[in-house]
């Protein structure tokens, strides 16, 4: 027999990039807006650059880039 | 829906043709030396239509013809061939990977050699309408089947990377929703702008770069044993498509063209920021961990997306720059 269990919520941490995320319904920024999850997982942004925010939008790879340069 | 029949290229692809359409077999002609199997019109449309067979077939092509023994012998002839040449392509890349790095790094040095001209930039700043929609055209012979050459590798995984496989490609199908299936949201772009929607619908105007980027990723996703490189050129793939992604919307919306095809690249600026880390921390190095031997092959798989890639993107710049908007192969 199985039985409904609440959906966790995981979260994942990517070295120098964002934060994975999933089970969840909603993110709230920093701000307290909501935003709802649309996708399986998430990519919400950890380095404070996403145009896109509070999703990932890849920009932190172009400020690793520029730091590194 | 299946992909029409294109017309002949060459000896190659008429070969490939007849014997789709019941012609006797007849041995593979000699290649000419010193072909350059990744940028020949003919021996592309040949290996694409062998493959086809695998995905969504073609009109008036006997589907049993997949499994026929002259044509997978016609396809392995074509296969091995390409294969050296991708081989090629990508040995000085590869050559710029430290043995002694981690997966990640590895993948990581790739990344950061790539020298793709950019296409996203131009279509981006300059770009006119018209290079937008030869861009498309290109771009459909993928797009109308995204993800579906590397979703054959879900089987001959297991543990984390298959379940990672599987959450990945769920986003690519739509998450559970037919309106959301990514290759859908492509056809309304195409369709919004214009552009015939219908699979295989711009086939005879593909060139050989572009039919390159797509069997290969079909050879490696058809076969077992390259899975690891299907992986590996997943994760270049993904890894690479987020910030080309936006730029690509922002000279959709320069130009005004639909919102269908903004909104196409818009989301996958969203999607692919997921997927590339999916394909890198959660299929690759769990893959690897768990078969150690598919690393070279990971390898092989990003360098392969990267070069061709590039290929296919320097030649679209060429045309661009010199002029002509639409090369039609006669
Ligand atoms: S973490 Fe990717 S844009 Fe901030
Ligand atoms: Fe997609
Ligand atoms: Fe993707």
């Amino acid at each position: 027999m199985s039985r409904a269990t609440p959906a966790q919520v995981s979260v994942e941490r990517c070295p120098g990039g964002p934060i994975l995320v999933r089970g969840a319904d909603v993110v709230r920024d920093a701000g307290g807006t909501e935003h709802e999850v649309t996708r399986p997982v998430v990519a919400v942004c950890a380095c404070g650059m996403s145009g896109r925010a509070p999703w990932c939008d890849g920009t932190h790879k172009v400020v690793a880039a520029k730091g590194a340069g | 829906m299946s992909a029409p029949l294109p017309a002949a290229r060459g000896p190659v692809s008429e070969l490939a043709l007849g014997l789709l359409l019941g012609d006797e077999p007849r041995p593979l002609p000699l290649l000419p030396a010193g072909i350059d199997v990744l940028r020949d019109d003919d021996v592309q449309l040949a290996l694409w239509l062998l493959l086809e067979l695998h995905h969504r077939g073609l009109q008036g092509v006997d589907p049993d013809l997949e499994w026929d023994p002259e044509v997978i012998r016609l396809r392995r002839d074509l296969e091995e061939v390409h294969l050296a040449a991708v081989h090629e392509l990508v040995r000085d890349r590869l050559a710029l990977v430290d043995p002694d790095d981690d997966l990640s790094a590895q993948i990581a040095t790739l990344l950061a050699q790539d020298d793709g001209p950019s296409v996203a930039d131009f279509l981006a700043r300059r770009a006119d309408a018209e290079q937008f929609r030869d861009f498309l055209r290109q771009r459909s012979i993928y797009h109308l089947k995204e993800s579906d050459p590397h979703a054959f590798v879900v089987p001959r995984l297991d543990g984390p990377a298959k379940v990672a496989l599987a959450e990945l490609q769920y986003d690519e199908f739509g998450a559970g929703r037919p309106a959301g299936l990514h290759s859908l949201l492509f056809a309304q772009a195409l369709q919004a702008c214009g552009l015939d929607p219908a699979y295989g619908a711009h086939l005879d105007e593909a060139r050989a770069s572009t039919l390159a980027v797509n069997t290969t990723m079909s050879i490696f996703g058809l076969h077992r044993r390259w899975r690891g490189a299907a992986m590996g050129h997943l994760a270049a793939f993904e890894s690479t498509s987020s910030l080309p992604c936006r730029r690509i919307a922002t000279g959709s919306r320069r130009l005004g063209l639909p919102d269908a095809l903004a909104a196409y690249y818009e989301e996958h600026v969203e999607a692919d920021a997921v997927h590339e880390q999916l394909a890198v921390r959660n299929i690759c190095m769990p893959m690897v961990a768990a078969e150690p031997e598919l690393r070279e092959d990971v390898l092989l798989g990003v360098a392969a997306c990267l070069a061709l890639d590039a290929l296919a993107g320097r030649e679209q710049l060429e045309l661009w720059h010199a002029g002509v908007t639409q090369e039609v192969p006669a």
